[in-house]
Formats: C-alpha cells, sequence, structure tokens
C-alpha cells in the first residue's frame, strides 16, 4: 500500500501538489482554529457567518476587504520574488517602512506640485528606498557571504527605529499628539474607488504587477535567470548566469515590493506616516508568499484569503464574541503548516497505514 | 548627582542588570539551540507564550512560583513543536519561528479573552517576591545587590555559570557543539544526534518561557499583549554578537541593557530610538566586520542526512 | 591468522553489480593494499567491511569469527576502524576534543587533563608530532589526517582501513604517512588501504588484493609482483574498440591552455592545445585534477596560475558568460549539479546555456516557439525519449538526460566542445550512441575536450591523449603510441619507458 502511495506522489504533477499542500495547510488550520474556537466558547456558525458579513455583508464591506487585501498582496508578492531567486527576504518590514516614509517625505516636501507628479514621484522614491535595502542586503549575502536573514532582522529594527525617529523629531506634524508626519493632502492620495471605504486605485497597481510578475517570469530572461538560480546555482552559474548581480537584483525588486507596501499605505489609507503603522506586514508577507507557492496568481488568492480573514475579523468579534486575535492564530498555523512539504506525504502514509 | 555620576551608580548597575535578565535568558536559550544546528526565529513567541503562561499559572494555582512553571513548561511545549516541525517533519526553520510568533502572538490575546474577558490584557496577579540575602546585602556598596532582589537575578547568573560550564567542560557540550559544526562527525562518532537536537530545542523553549516570566510575574504583575516588545529579537542580536557562547551572550545582553538603561533613566541629547536601535546596530557592524569569519555552527538551519 | 576474511562477497545495486564474489582476506599485521580504478568495487566492499553496507551474498568473518548482523557498531566493537577520504572534524574545536567525542574521559564533566593526556599520549606514540590542544582548523590537511587516523586509535581500532589516504597530500607528507603505517604495523596494527597508486603500494604493503569491474583479480604478496603486473592486472587487457576512428583534416588551434596549475601541490601547470576536427582524450583516475580542469576551462573557478586561450584570444579572465557566448558546448561531469534545473521542465531545460542566445531570447523576451520547435527536433535528433517536451525533467531516467544534455549542447552549433565523464551511469544503448555524436561533432571539424576516467572512450574517441596524475600532465601524445599498459602505469603515477 505504501508503494502504491509512493508511486501516486511521484506521478503527481508538482503543479497539483503544491495547490493540494496550501489546501490541505488551510484545512488544517481552520479545523484547528475551530476547535480553539469552540473550545472558547464560540458558536461556530455564529463566527463562521460573521465572517463571510463582515468581508461581503455590503459593498462597503467588499471593498474594505480588497483595501485590506492590497497590502498584504504587495508584500506578498515581494516574498514570492526572493523566493523565486532562492532568497529568504525576512526584511520586509523595515523595507516597508522606510518606503512609506520616503513617499511621505517626498509628498510633503513637493506641495503644490501637479498630483500625477506628485503621486508618481512618491510611489517611486518609495520603492526606490525598498529597493536600496534589498539590494544591500543581497550585496552582503553575494559578495560578504553574510547570512541574509541575520541582516535583515536587524535592519528591520535599525530602520523601524530611524523611521521612528523621523516621525518623532524632524518630521513631526507640531500639531499631531501622536507621533506621525503632517498630511500629505487629499489631493496627493490615491483615488478612492469606493467612498467612504480605503479601496484605492493601489488596487489596480498591484494587479497590474502581478501581471507583470507573471509575465516576468514566465516570458523574460532575466526572469528565467532568478528561477534558475533559485532551482540550482551551479546549474545556473555554469550557464553563464551572474550569481552576485543576480542575487543582488532579486533583493533589490524584493525590496521595491515591499516598499510599496509602505507607499500604498500612507498614499492610500492614512494619507501620512503614523508611527509603527504596521500590525507585522512584513512577516504575515512571508505566509502569504508560501501559502500561495510563491506564484503570482496564488498570491493574489492568498492574500485575499488573509484580507478576508482580517475583514471579517472586526464583525467576528462584536456579532460573535470572538477575539479579533483568533485571525492572527489561524494565521500562525497556516504558515506553521504550509511550510511542511512533507505534510502531505505524512497524511499520505497515515491514512496508507490505517489501511493495510 | 548629575547624570555622569548616576551612570556609573549603582542604581545604574541594578537596573542594567534587571533589564538583561530577560535578554540573558532567552539569548543563553537560543545558543543551546543554534549550536545544535537549528535556527530559532520564534524566541519572541516562545517568550510571549511564557509571559503568558506564567500569568495564566499563578492565576490557576493561586501561586507565582507555580505560575514561573507553568511559563517554562508552556515555553518547552512552544520549543517541542518548533523541534518537531523541523526536525521530524523538515519544515523551513525560519518560517516555523514566523509562524510560531504568529501563532503565539493570536493565541495569547484569545487565551485573554476567554479568561479575563479582557482584549489583550489580564487580570493582575501577584508577582515573584523579593528576597533580601541576610549576609550579603549588609556589604557596602554591593551589598544593595542583594537587597530586595528578585531571586530571578540569581537564577540568571547561575544558569549563566552552568550553561557555560555544560557546553566548554561536560561532555554534553563537546557533543552539542560538534553536532552544530559536522553533524556527520558526531554521528560517526556514535552521538544520537537527534536526541540532542530535541533536547537543545526544548531547553531553549524552557528558557524562553522563564524570560517571558519575568517580564509578566517579576517587572509586572499581568500580562499585556505584545508585551515582550521586541526583546526576542534582541536576545538573538545578543547570541550572535556574543559568537555563540553563554558567556557572550551574558555580557552582550548587559551591554544591550544598559543602552535601555541610559534611555529610561538619563536624559541625553541622543534621540532615544537611536538608543532604542544600538543592539541591532552593534550587531550589524559585527557582522560586517567579521563577515564570512563569523561562524555561526556550520551546520546552522540544514538539516540533511 | 586472518585479521579480515571476506568470502565471497557480492553486491548490487540495481541491475549493477559493484562487487561479484570478492575474495578478500587480510593477514594480523599485515599492511594490505586494496588497489584499484575507479568504480572497481573498492569502497563498496570497504563499507561492507565497515558495517555500512550489506552484502547481498557472502560471509564476513573477523579474528575468525563469522559476522551475522552486522552494524557500523559492531565493526567498531570488533576493532575495525576507517578513516575516510572526507575527514570528519570540527575546525573550531581543538584536536583531542575531536578525538574523544563519543568516548570521553569522565563522567558528566569532560576530565580536560585526562583527554588531553591519553590522545598525546597515542600521539606520540606513532610519531605523529601533533600538539593536541591546537584547533584542527589551524592543521595542515596532512595534519588533520593523522587527527583522523588518531580518532581510530583511540577508539581502539586494531584493523584500520584508509580509504585513498594519499590523494590529498604532498609527497613529503605522503613519505611521512607511509612511515606512520609502518609504526603502526610494529605496533600490531593490521592495515589495509584502499589506492590507485602503485609506487605507494609497492613502498609500504606486505599484500595486495586488485580488483577490476568489481571482481577480484589477484592477491599477490608485493615482493612478487613488478609494477607493470600490478598495472596489467588494475586496468585489464581488453579494451573494447568497436569505434571507427576516421581520419580528419585537422585545423586550427580552438583551445589552449598554458601552464594552467590545476592542484595546490603539484609541481608544474599543465599545458595542451586543441585542434579543429580532434578529440583530445584526458585519462587519469578521477580526482587527480579532472574536476577542476573542467572547471577552469569553463570559468567556474578563477585561474590563479597560467593562461587559457580560445582561438588565440587570451579568456583567462573572462566570465563564464562571455565563453559560453564565444562558443563552448559543455557537458558536465556532475549532470546533477551542473546541467540541469530539476524541478523545470525539458523545455526550460533547453534554455539553460542559451538564454544569451538572439536566436532564443531577442531583447529580453524569450521566443518560446522557437524554443520549443528547436527542443522538439533535438529531442527527436538525439532520441530523448519522454512524452512530453514539458514533462518534467527529474522524470527521464539518467540516459535519458544525458542525451539531452547532449542534444542542447551540442545544438548550439559550438566550436568547441568540452565533455567531461561523459557516458558515466548510462547503458550500453545511449553509451554507444553518445559516443557515436562526439565522433561525427569530430568529422564535422569541432574541437573537443574529452575528460573520461573510462579507458574505451579514451582509447576508441581520442586523438591524442593525455594521462592526469596528482594535477599534472604525465604524458601528451597520439593515441597509437600508448598501450593499454603503458597508460595503466601512467594512471598509476609511473613515468618511465612508454
Amino acid at each position: 500500500m505504501q508503494e502504491k502511495m509512493r508511486k501516486r506522489n511521484q506521478t503527481m504533477s508538482p503543479a497539483l501538489h503544491n495547490i493540494l499542500l496550501s489546501v490541505v495547510a488551510i484545512l488544517l488550520s481552520l479545523v484547528i482554529t475551530s476547535i480553539i474556537m469552540a473550545a472558547a466558547g464560540n458558536d461556530l456558525s455564529e463566527a463562521y457567518a460573521a465572517l463571510i458579513d463582515g468581508a461581503f455583508g455590503s459593498r462597503n464591506a467588499i471593498a474594505n476587504t480588497l483595501a485590506k487585501t492590497i497590502p498584504l498582496l504587495f508584500v506578498g508578492l515581494a516574498c514570492a520574488f526572493s523566493n523565486k531567486g532562492g532568497i529568504f527576504n525576512i526584511g520586509c518590514e523595515g523595507q516597508l517602512y522606510i518606503g512609506g516614509l520616503a513617499a511621505a517625505y517626498t509628498a510633503i516636501c513637493l506641495q503644490g506640485m501637479p498630483r500625477f507628479f506628485v503621486i508618481g514621484l512618491s510611489v517611486l522614491t518609495g520603492m526606490l528606498c525598498g529597493a536600496l535595502v534589498g539590494g544591500l542586503n543581497g550585496f552582503l549575502k553575494a559578495k560578504l557571504q553574510i547570512n541574509e536573514v541575520l541582516v535583515a532582522i536587524m535592519l528591520n529594527y535599525i530602520l523601524r527605529y530611524f523611521c521612528g525617529y523621523c516621525v518623532h523629531g524632524p518630521l513631526k506634524d507640531p500639531e499631531a499628539s501622536v507621533a506621525q508626519t503632517v498630511a500629505i493632502g487629499d489631493e496627493y492620495m490615491l483615488t478612492k474607488l469606493v467612498p467612504k471605504t480605503q479601496l484605492t486605485t493601489a488596487l489596480f497597481l498591484g494587479a497590474a504587477i502581478v501581471i507583470l510578475m507573471y509575465f516576468f517570469f514566465k516570458k523574460t530572461r532575466m526572469g528565467f535567470n532568478i528561477r534558475a538560480v533559485g532551482e540550482n546555482r551551479f546549474a545556473a552559474q555554469a550557464s553563464g548566469i551572474a550569481m552576485s548581480s543576480t542575487i543582488i537584483l532579486t533583493m533589490a525588486v524584493s525590496g521595491a515590493l515591499a516598499g510599496l507596501t509602505g507607499v500604498t499605505e500612507v498614499l492610500g489609507k492614512t494619507g501620512k506616516f503614523v508611527d509603527g503603522f504596521s500590525p507585522g506586514y512584513g512577516f504575515t508577507g512571508i505566509a502569504v508568499a508560501v501559502l500561495g507557492r510563491n506564484h503570482p496568481v496564488g498570491v493574489v488568492l492568498s492574500a485575499l484569503l488573509f484580507g478576508i480573514m482580517e475583514a471579517g475579523a472586526l464583525k467576528m468579534s462584536y456579532a460573535a464574541g470572538v477575539s479579533t486575535s483568533m485571525i492572527k492564530v489561524m494565521q500562525g498555523l497556516v504558515i506553521l503548516f504550509v511550510a511542511t512539504p512533507n505534510l502531505v506525504k505524512f497524511l499520505g502514509t497515515e491514512r496508507g497505514k490505517k489501511n493495510e | 548627582m548629575n547624570s555622569l555620576e548616576y551612570v556609573f551608580s549603582i542604581h545604574m548597575l541594578l537596573s542594567t542588570l534587571r533589564l538583561a535578565i530577560p535578554l540573558t535568558l532567552a539569548s543563553i536559550g537560543s545558543v543551546i539551540c543554534e549550536r545544535s544546528g537549528i535556527i530559532n526565529l520564534g524566541i519572541e513567541g516562545m517568550m510571549l507564550a511564557g509571559a503568558f503562561g506564567a500569568v495564566l499559572g499563578t492565576h490557576a494555582f493561586g501561586s507565582p512560583w507555580l505560575g514561573m512553571l507553568t511559563a517554562i513548561v508552556i515555553g518547552g511545549i512552544f520549543g517541542l513543536l518548533h523541534a518537531l516541525l523541523c526536525i521530524r517533519y523538515r519544515t523551513n526553520q525560519a518560517v516555523s519561528g514566523v509562524g510560531i510568533n504568529i501563532f503565539a502572538s493570536g493565541i495569547t490575546i484569545v487565551l485573554c479573552q476567554v479568561v479575563w474577558n479582557k482584549e489583550g490584557l489580564s487580570g493582575e496577579v501577584a508577582q515573584i517576591p523579593t528576597v533580601t540575602i541576610p549576609f550579603l546585602s549588609e556589604i557596602p556598596v554591593i551589598g544593595e545587590l542583594f537587597k530586595n532582589q528578585s531571586p530571578y537575578l540569581f537564577f540568571t547568573i547561575v544558569i549563566v555559570v552552568v550553561s557555560w560550564y555544560m557546553m566548554y567542560r561536560t561532555k554534553i557540550g563537546l557533543r552539542l557543539r560538534t553536532i552544530g559544526d559536522n553533524s556527520k562527525a558526531a554521528a560517526t562518532a556514535g552521538v544520537n544526534v537527534t536526541k540532542y537536537r530535541y533536547t537543545a530545542v526544548i531547553v531553549c523553549g524552557m528558557l524562553c518561557g522563564l524570560a517571558g516570566s519575568f517580564l509578566s510575574i517579576v517587572q509586572s504583575n499581568l500580562f499585556v499583549k505584545e508585551m515582550v516588545a521586541g526583546r526576542g529579537y534582541i536576545a538573538l542580536a545578543a547570541t550572535i554578537f556574543g559568537g555563540w557562547n553563554p558567556l557572550g551572550s551574558f555580557f552582550a545582553s548587559l551591554l544591550f541593557a544598559f543602552s535601555q538603561a541610559l534611555r529610561i533613566h538619563i536624559a541625553l541629547d541622543i534621540p532615544e530610538q537611536f538608543l532604542q536601535m544600538l543592539p541591532y546596530l552593534l550587531t550589524m557592524i559585527v557582522l560586517i566586520i567579521a563577515g564570512r569569519k563569523v561562524k555561526g555552527p556550520q551546520e546552522s538551519g540544514d538539516i540533511k542526512d | 591468522m586472518y585479521a579480515v576474511e571476506m568470502r565471497g562477497i557480492t553486491k548490487r545495486f540495481g541491475s549493477f553489480t559493484a562487487n561479484d564474489r570478492i575474495e578478500f582476506c587480510v593477514e594480523k599485521g599485515e599492511i594490505h593494499c586494496l588497489l584499484g580504478e575507479n568504480g572497481a568495487g573498492k569502497t563498496t566492499l570497504m563499507n561492507i567491511l565497515f558495517g555500512l553496507y550489506k552484502a547481498d551474498e557472502g560471509q564476513i568473518f573477523i579474528h575468525g569469527e563469522v559476522i551475522t548482523k552486522h552494524s557500523a557498531r559492531k565493526a567498531f566493537l570488533c576493532g575495525l576502524g576507517m578513516v575516510h577520504q572526507h575527514f570528519m572534524l570540527v575546525d573550531a574545536l581543538s584536536v583531542w576534543e575531536n578525538v574523544v567525542i563519543g568516548n570521553e574521559p569522565g563522567k558528566i564533566s569532560l576530565d580536560r587533563k585526562e583527554s588531553i593526556r591519553r590522545v598525546q599520549e597515542i600521539s606520540d606514540s606513532y610519531h605523529f608530532g601533533l600538539d593536541v590542544e591546537t584547533k584542527v582548523g589551524e592543521l595542515s590537511v596532512g595534519m588533520k589526517q593523522r587527527v583522523e587516523i588518531l580518532k581510530t586509535l583511540y577508539r581502539g581500532a586494531e584493523t584500520i582501513i584508509m580509504d585513498e589516504p594519499t590523494a590529498v597530500l604532498t609527497p613529503q607528507e605522503v613519505k611521512q604517512l607511509l612511515d606512520i603505517f609502518r609504526d603502526m604495523k610494529k605496533q600490531g596494527k593490521t592495515i589495509i588501504f584502499i589506492t590507485h597508486k602503485l609506487d605507494e603500494t609497492k613502498a609500504v604493503s606486505d599484500r595486495i588484493t586488485v580488483l577490476r569491474g568489481g571482481k577480484s583479480v589477484h592477491t599477490v604478496a608485493t615482493k612478487d609482483v613488478t609494477v607493470k603486473e600490478l598495472a596489467n592486472m588494475m586496468v585489464g587487457h581488453e579494451v573494447n574498440l568497436e569505434l571507427k576512428r576516421p581520419k580528419v583534416p585537422v585545423g586550427d588551434v580552438m583551445l589552449a591552455l598554458k601552464n594552467v596549475k590545476l592542484l595546490p601541490n603539484a609541481q608544474n601547470g599543465i599545458s595542451l592545445e586543441i585542434r579543429a576536427g580532434e578529440i583530445l582524450g584526458i585519462a587519469g583516475v578521477e580526482g587527480n585534477g579532472q574536476k577542476q580542469l573542467e572547471e577552469l576551462v569553463m570559468g567556474l573557478t578563477k585561474c590563479k596560475e597560467g593562461t587559457i586561450w580560445m582561438n588565440g584570444q587570451d579568456i583567462t579572465r573572462w566570465s563564464t558568460r562571455k565563453r559560453v557566448e564565444q562558443g563552448i558546448g559543455y557537458i558536465p561531469s556532475d549532470r546533477h549539479q551542473r546541467a540541469i534545473l530539476p524541478g523545470f521542465s525539458i523545455v526550460d531545460n533547453y534554455l539553460l546555456g542559451n538564454q544569451f542566445q538572439d536566436t532564443y531570447v531577442h531583447r529580453g523576451l524569450i521566443r518560446q516557439k522557437i524554443l520549443e520547435k528547436n527542443a522538439q527536433r533535438l529531442m527527436e535528433e538525439f532520441d530523448v525519449r519522454a512524452a512530453d517536451a514539458h514533462q518534467n525533467i527529474g522524470s527521464l531516467s539518467g540516459g535519458n538526460q544525458q542525451k539531452m544534455v547532449f542534444s542542447r549542447e551540442v545544438g548550439k552549433n559550438a566550436d568547441f566542445v568540452l565533455a567531461c565523464q561523459p557516458i558515466r551511469g548510462l547503458d550500453i544503448g545511449a553509451i554507444q550512441y553518445l559516443r557515436e555524436i562526439l565522433l561525427e561533432l569530430r568529422a564535422q571539424g569541432k574541437g573537443i575536450l574529452l575528460i573520461s576516467a573510462e579507458l574505451t572512450d579514451i582509447f576508441g574517441l581520442s586523438d591524442r591523449i593525455g594521462v592526469l596524475y596528482k594535477g599534472e600532465l604525465m604524458a601528451l601524445r597520439k593515441n597509437e603510441e600508448f598501450t593499454t599498459e603503458s597508460i595503466g602505469l601512467l594512471m598509476a603515477g609511473q613515468r618511465g619507458e612508454i
């Protein structure tokens, strides 16, 4: 029986295997979260009904669900991009902060200029700053062989505190009681797609990047090179691909995308840089990317799933009394399950053993 | 007393020591874990779980000491989780750590609501009482160290000494260090690599749990969400900065705690964020200067065989 | 009295028989040499002796006792110790720490003084010249090897197996090692040492067993046999020459190496030239600089001493990409590591190495249709059997994968081809086919550098032959000027008459 199981796993196409793994991970986390919810005394049907309602109950609800998906999408794409290149980018948190700050600062400095120009330049500076940080990490890895995970964690905090300093000090809004910059002004914010929600044109930007990324990896040489390095760096090297520059580029692009997360937060949501605005996007992004198997479409679906959970959490809380952090529990479980490559095999052989 | 005097006062030393306690404990746990070849990015989550467990235990059993024990057990359970995932199921170690952090963050808040019906806050509980050691507290100047002092300080010092001794003077330590650098060498010498790895990671969890309990039932008397506030990552920095050595971790923790104490007690011209940044900046500089010579355990992060 | 007896040992890996009814007996207190080329079955046999593999047939006796359930632990208990080719040491720890691990004196605490005393004692009694408190990372390779030997002695080994111990040593270190063997023998130890080098064999062993093609060919007393005879036994007389090698006009020099140093211990660099329309075969037992040669030609390793020329241009400082673009077809010796992207489709693998060619990628965009058309064409031409070109390359058999790599590299239409161990691990059909392709390329006027441990390849395909030994070129002559015997001698390190 185990022989058959093994053969079946071998002949299953890798794409199918990947999707199966993600689905199983989601289902398992759902099951365990439900158990926890039940143990906490929540009514499951009420809870899930509230979740769906909170996420899809009205036009505004759907818009807000999408709005919550956007930052997760960008940061998920950032992590997916670097994963494709075989590199783990845990530095998204710092990169999104510096990206957001750069965008806010640019917009503030350019007050009075035409809208398109200001927004365009702010987006670019935000991405550039993210790219520089990512590129630095890549450089240290490629040329000095320094562990990119350790560097990224240090940079996360360095950047976070640097932004904190800026926003408590030189860039602080003198009239505000909390640490934040002055508002960049409504005319420089991204257009809202649905009034009174937080859904902006950032959605289109996200969609554009998804398409670009798909196209990039499927059709361009650079995309192929990056994937090759991620798959087998020795064969990539033997084929003539320049290792250092590819690694640096991969991390820079990943950093740029992470920076974009901060940019859309400032330009789309709050209109200013608020100290500590990220609820841990940098880490959730890792979950989104892994769950989405690093494929642009997968990342979209995965970000959407997380966005739904975030959007529905509030309603689940006041309608069904579920703690708002239950979502975090589920997210954590998803990460743990989905990062386990042997998960499906493990389940397979377990079932196999039982049937014998 | 002006600022400069204050810096060198006994007050400052005491404050530094206290702030260093959670960092040291977690950092030593991390050293032990990494020496066995397993990366643990979930220190933050394990500390958080421990902090919560301490409060829960104190509340449930009516004694802060049992609360402390609960923290250690819960930390150990999280350690077991990480060990299982990484060793048996070959989970990506970095991702597993991140998952544990997020999971711990969520579950502690959820449980706060379940037990105390409050959002991200627990009820108040008893604290670990301070002690005054009779003889030693009479000594001038250093006697302050032994007056109204938390027993955790003494535990920590003992743990530093014991773990250093274990690592460099016992058979277990030799085997552990070999496993992290060349697990094949250890395996061919007859050492049970898997058993050592599991033990190392669970011990790490336990120490992180203990570290977390300091935050909730010693320094404070309740649990607040996210109360670890990044100390887990500072502990990781201390591990690296201290060269994956218990004694080094202790000194690194002291250094980082000192910058924290500076920030709290003294009004310096330096913006406080830069002081907060200091541990990470210093570690980053160490990483760059030493470059490829920064020898973490050679096999860290790779489970082969 | 035999220390070790292996009777009728047979071991198969799938359809491949690594050990075929081998008879191997070692007397107590002797130095016994196990001689043979790569792939002859030596390491497999020793792994069986050491309990790492289980023999399919045959019996093992240690000190007269038959061993039933064998394991590494049992081997160790029976007084066997093995020093592997790849050291298992921790650089950051000291010599004594590396030696005592697993068997440390003391209960919980490590008894440092006692450990150091014991280890130093053993080291001194064999004149190892080690200060056991030094960190292993600071030692030379020769010294590190002594630490490995120390490990076995500390654990009480009476019979010590050394796997290709001199592969990584300088000539001086080799002399010292052989002296150590003599010391150990004086103290009553039995030594089995695996090698392919004849001079060392003659220098120190009492008896020699020659393995060839998985069989034990001969066991002789060292004093009763000449080096020539050993070479013959090792390499064999019959060389299958079914290939026809027509005369082809030879053109300009395509690739030249001038004084390129392959190995750090080599005295001289190597110099060679490959012309259009010729195949230069580099023979030699693996591990004598072949991998280094391969990587230097491709630019994967920096060339520190010497120069490399292609078509009259100095390409020593050129990147791999530039060399590939200039025109090299590269068939790596380690297919899995260097030639393919395992998780990718067959079509995508055809792009590897071709992604800088305008035919396949124009202005940064992949010309998918052309790629697929060419992939299909090449697969047909080279008989790469797959259900669908889009399937995962990992699903192809080894032979088909190699055919795919060949087809890709030949499809580049490069003027120069570097083929390394091209037929390793393949079945007869694929082997024959690929050899014919190499001859066809030669007829088309391409220059081919063939690096192979298979003498059939070397003799069947090469116009000229060079023999690598310890990173140096022992000889470089026309094919016809060699005999199996002479090449065997050269491969084993014996210069002298042709």
